[in-house]
Formats: C-alpha cells, structure tokens, sequence
C-alpha cells in the first residue's frame, strides 16, 4: 500500500491517513502535499498502517503542534498508541522552549575571527607570564626551604626526561651530524676544500644543532608528556584534591619538572654535541680519508667559546618547555578530548617557542661578534 | 501494556573473565512493553549481562534470544538489522564528542535510514523535545552540557531509529533527586508513547518504585527472582532483605506510598 495523504474537502475538511507512516518512507511523506493544511478540522487514520516518529515528524509540521495536539484526541480510528504518540509528540514540541539559535553567518565574522585569534595570542602570551613569574615566585619562596624541596620528585622526573631521552638523542644526532658530515663533502670537495667537513660539524653541533635537536626532542618528548600528566590530574579533579588540602600544585609538579629540565638539558645537550661529533667522524674517516687523530685535532681547535654559547641557550630552552607543557596540562578542561588538544599544543608551541629563541639568539651572538 | 510473549529471553547464559565466573546458567525473561529493573551488589555482573544482551560481549555460554532470533547464531548481516530495533543508553552518555547534539541524534538516521542531513535533523530535533531538551540546546556540544542533558541527549540519539527495546545502564547516577524523579517520568511517558520494552540497569531505588514493572535481582552468579516488585522484597533472601527493608529501601517504598496515594 502506498502512503499517502489527501484531503477531503466538505463543511469539516478531513485529512484522510493511508499506509505505512514510517521513517522507511519519510521522503515519500514529506513530498506529500496538500492544499490548506490550516482549514483541516478531522484526522482519518482508519487506513493508517503503522506510524513511528518519523510520521508523527511531517504531520507536526504539516499542521503543527498546537493545531496537532487539538486533533488528535478525536481522530478516527486511532489506535490508543498511536494517539500516544502524536500526543507525546505535539506536547514536546509545543512545550519546547522556540529560541533557536542564530547560526548564520554574517559579514564581518571573518574579520572577528581574526581579533579572537589576536586576543587569544596576548592572552596565552599573558597566561604564560603569569605563569612564570608565580612559579618563580614559588621557587624563591622554597630556595631557603630545603626541607620542602621534593627531592624524590626532581629525581623521578630527571630519570625520565633526561636519563632515559639519552639514547634517542644521541642516535639522532649521530645520525646527523654524519648527514651534515655528507653534505659538507659533497659541496667543499669542488673547492678541494673537503677538510673543512670537519670544522662545519665541530662548529654547527656546538653552537646550534646540539642544543636545537636536544631540546626539540625534549618538546617532543617530555612538553607532551607533563602536559598530558597534569592534564590528566585535572581531569581527575586530582589538581582540586591538592588545593583542598592546601598543598600548592606548583610546588609539587612544576616546580620538580622544571627544576628535572634545567638540570638535565645542558647534560643532554652536551651529549648530543659529542654524538654529532662522533657521527662526522665516522663519515670524515670512512668516505673523506681524515684520519681520526686529524679529526680530533681539528675539533680541539675549536674555540671552547662556541660550545659554551650552545650550551648557554639550553637553560633557556629548558624552563621554555617545561613551563609551556606544564601550563597546557593546567589549561586541559575536564575531557579527554581537550586533553588531546592541550597534549597537542604542547608540543607544537614548545616547538615552535625553540626554534624562534634560537633564531634570536643567533641574531643576537652575530651581532655581538661572539 | 505488557503481553506474554518475552521479547528478551536469557537461556544458561555463562560469563567469566579468567578465574571470576560473573554468570552461571543464567536465565531472564524481558516481556514486551514493560519496564524491568535489573539489581544487584556491585560486581554481580548487571552490566556484563546488559553488554551480553546488546551483543558488545561474546557469552562464554548461553542462548541470547531477542525477537524471537538466536543473537549468538544468526548472521552477521541479520543480527545488525535486529541490532537497529534495540537503543542502548550508556552509564556516561557516550555521545560522541566531536559532533553536536543534534549530529549525535541524527547520525543513526543519516546512517541507517538513508536520509538526508536535512531530514534527518528536522526528526531529531522532534526526539530532542520528546526527551524534553530546550530547542537551543541541539547545538551545543557534549562538554557544554550538564549531567542531565547528557543522559537526556544520550535517551534521544538511543530513541532515534524508534527501537522497540531500550538499555538503560544506570540512567539515573549523578542526577540530582528532582532530575532523577524527571527522568523517571520521562522513561514511563516514552514506554507508553512509543510502546518500548525497557531494560533497566539501576542502583536506585526510587527509580524501582516508581518506574519498574517488574525488578529482577542478580545475585550468586544467576538471576534470584524476578517479579513484581512487592513479591521481590518479601523473598527470603538476606541480601534481597537488606537491600528492600534497609533505611534507604524503607524511604524509597514510603516515598513511592505517597506517591500513590
């Protein structure tokens, strides 16, 4: 039987319901159209075979619900449950609070965007400095404390951010310091100026790429890990607990983890540059023929100014990360789904804050003639 | 409103995660149109048994009849037609959080039932004021809502294909007691509009009185007796005891009294 709907004109206009009412066949419903829906005064549904919401759906809209709701009680041949139905439908949707939202988009919206965005930068600009001064402020307050410094924290958190990041730092920058090793070769040998490998390994590893690699493997690695770790106690209302029980969540998260990276940092920073040392070596001495004493030699003649000026900006890097990661895990807002964003964020705003320090840094030494 | 013919029929269900055997030749029946609270202590495997029945869960052994059909035995293509005909509302919602509401509900439509966007949303905002969400709310997304609305979206997007049989897993924790009592009424005016066999998870009490038709209580691997709920607080069972006569059970029955009255 096919569904359909007409309209039965006469002194008491009476819309006549046939078939299956179903939401099987509501795109056939919903074309169904008749002329006057406002005049009718009966329902027929002595031919009405089924009826689910999807049914009940287009007559509400045909007649709407007020008019729905005085119409149902004396419809014809209604069985008791479907009459609880199109009640049951008609009373929710007249009751129904009507302020829909206005979603649509107008001129200008773009334009607004951009100043939320702005807005939002200072904003996380300004959090970020709250942020470090309150846990300088926490630091100071603890440095003639020692009886409060969490000792087994700081050792925790060094043992994962730094003791176990050694081998994948190290591997990494062995693996390129022998490609800058290649790289090196392949455009000084048309000068016959291949020597020279050496001292753009010694000099990149030492003032840029050692720290650089180090600490964008620990933004990786460690800004996701404490932001995820902190977010994860928010979530648990964990952070909450804390304060309750008056103990400063800055004292006893951020300022162990800080505190484990400005430690650890240099060390691996340190580790790194003899990792990518070592990697140009085994190029210079396996495909350059530079034996490894006149490898060494050349190295030792670096002036140790240039290590030092690598390793002064890992400090910087450090407390860079673990404030930044620390800070999106207090941002994380009660679902796992923003702790996912903040987990993200982390690490791509640690990323991104490395390497513009670096560059203003390199700026700053040239300038300076160091 | 509830016939003889069991729509959910449990036949030696046996369920266990290594050693800890949760069911032993469990038996239930759920008839068609009626309201069944399932209780228990916490661990007695309620909602092993509703995940049994819904088919997230493989039985050790057992029959799983829902409709009549073999759940554990029909084909694959077969068991999801009949999986479209039963709504399951999850202890925490479940609603999946990147969409909004009103997606949440019409995702099943856009899926299942082959309709448009556009079609699909003017049938869920109608599911959206049957379960009694103001009209704004269809856009919000699931972090902005509260407790309530969560259970009561999560009741919409489980109504949306128009089951005939509803799971509800513990619908009513961490409502406040006049939300609860809400949700309570919500369920009886949705059993009767859309004539739903209801299979209710619970740990709450007043729900069992004014809701449930019939309770059935696990307890010592099986289900102890299910029935009406006068015949189910007078059986001779320690635990049933405690549970029905303790000061929270006495206040739920005086409470549901009154109510009546």
């Amino acid at each position: 039987m096919t569904q359909t709907l007409t309209l039965e004109p006469g002194p008491e206009p009476c819309l006549r319901l046939r078939g299956d009412w179903t939401l099987g066949h509501y795109r056939q419903l919903r074309a169904q159209r008749v002329d006057s829906p406002g005049d009718v005064q009966r329902i027929d549904a002595q031919d009405l075979t089924a009826l689910d919401t999807a049914g009940a759906t287009v007559l509400l809209q045909l007649l709407g619900a007020e008019r729905l709701r005085e119409l149902t009680p004396q419809a014809l041949g209604l069985s008791a449950e479907r009459r609880a139905l199109l009640l049951a439908v008609a009373d929710a949707m007249a009751k129904q609070s009507n302020d829909r939202p206005d979603n649509r988009y107008r001129f200008g919206d773009g334009l607004a965007q951009l100043g939320r965005r702005m807005l939002s930068g200072w904003q996380q600009l300004m959090a970020f400095l709250n942020f470090l001064g309150l846990t300088l402020v926490t630091l100071l307050t603890l440095l003639p404390r020692p009886w409060r410094w969490r000792m087994t924290a700081l050792v925790a958190q060094m043992h994962q951010a730094g003791l176990n990041a050694v081998p994948i730092v190290a591997l990494l920058n062995f693996l390129v310091g022998a490609v800058v090793a290649f790289l090196g070769a392949t455009v000084l040998r048309e000068f016959g100026a291949t020597i020279y490998t050496v001292d753009l390994v010694a000099y990149a590893f030492m003032r840029e790429l050692g720290v650089l690699l180090a600490a964008i493997l620990l933004a990786g690695r460690t800004a996701s890990a404490f932001a995820a770790q902190i977010g994860s106690m928010k979530v648990n209302e964990e952070l909450d607990a804390l304060k309750v029980h008056g103990m400063s969540a800055i004292e006893l998260l951020v300022i162990p983890r800080l505190l484990a990276l400005l430690i650890t940092l240099p060390v691996l920073t340190f580790v790194a540059m003899l990792a990518g040392i070592a990697g140009g070596a085994v190029v210079s001495v396996l495909t350059l023929d530079i034996s490894l004493a006149r490898y060494l030699a050349i190295v030792q003649e670096v002036p140790v100014k240039h290590m030092l000026l690598g390793l002064s900006k890992a400090p910087f890097f450090a407390v860079l990360i673990a404030l930044i990661g620390c800070l999106e895990g207090f941002k994380v807002a009660g679902s796992a789904q923003s702790l996912g964003e903040r987990t993200t964020s982390a690490v791509v705003q640690s990323i991104f804050v490395v390497i513009l320090v670096d560059a203003i840094a390199a700026l700053f030494f040239m300038e300076m003639g160091w | 409103m509830t016939s003889s013919e069991a729509i959910i029929k449990v036949r030696g269900l046996c369920n266990q995660f290594g050693n800890n055997i949760v069911h032993q030749d469990l038996n239930l029946d759920v008839y068609r149109g009626e309201i069944i609270g399932v209780v228990g202590g916490s661990g007695t495997g309620k909602s092993v048994l509703l995940r049994s029945i819904v088919g997230l869960m493989t039985p050790a052994a057992g029959q799983i009849n829902l409709f009549g059909q073999d759940m554990l035995t029909l084909p694959a293509t077969e068991r999801a037609e009949l999986e479209m005909r039963i709504g399951v509302l999850f202890q925490k919602g479940a609603l999946f959080s990147s969409l909004t509401v009103l997606e949440n509900i019409s995702l099943p439509l856009i899926e299942h039932a082959g309709l448009t966007r556009h079609e699909a949303n003017e049938i869920a905002r109608v599911k959206i004021a049957l379960t009694g969400l103001a009209a704004n709310a269809a856009n919000l997304y699931p972090s902005d809502l509260s407790g309530g609305m969560v259970k009561r979206a999560s009741l919409a997007r489980a109504l949306a294909l128009d089951p005939d049989i509803l799971f509800l897993d513990e619908p009513t924790a961490g409502l406040d007691p006049i939300g609860a009592a809400a949700f309570d009424q919500l369920l009886i005016t949705l059993r009767d509009a859309f004539n739903l066999t209801v299979f209710l998870v619970t740990h709450d009490l007043d729900t069992l009185y004014t809701a449930c038709d019939r309770v059935a209580v696990l307890s010592q691997k099986k289900v102890l007796v299910a029935d009406r709920l006068d015949v189910v607080a007078n059986t001779d069972d320690k635990w049933i005891h405690d549970y029905f006569h303790g000061p929270r059970g006495r206040a739920a029955s005086q409470a549901a009294d009154r109510l009546k009255i």
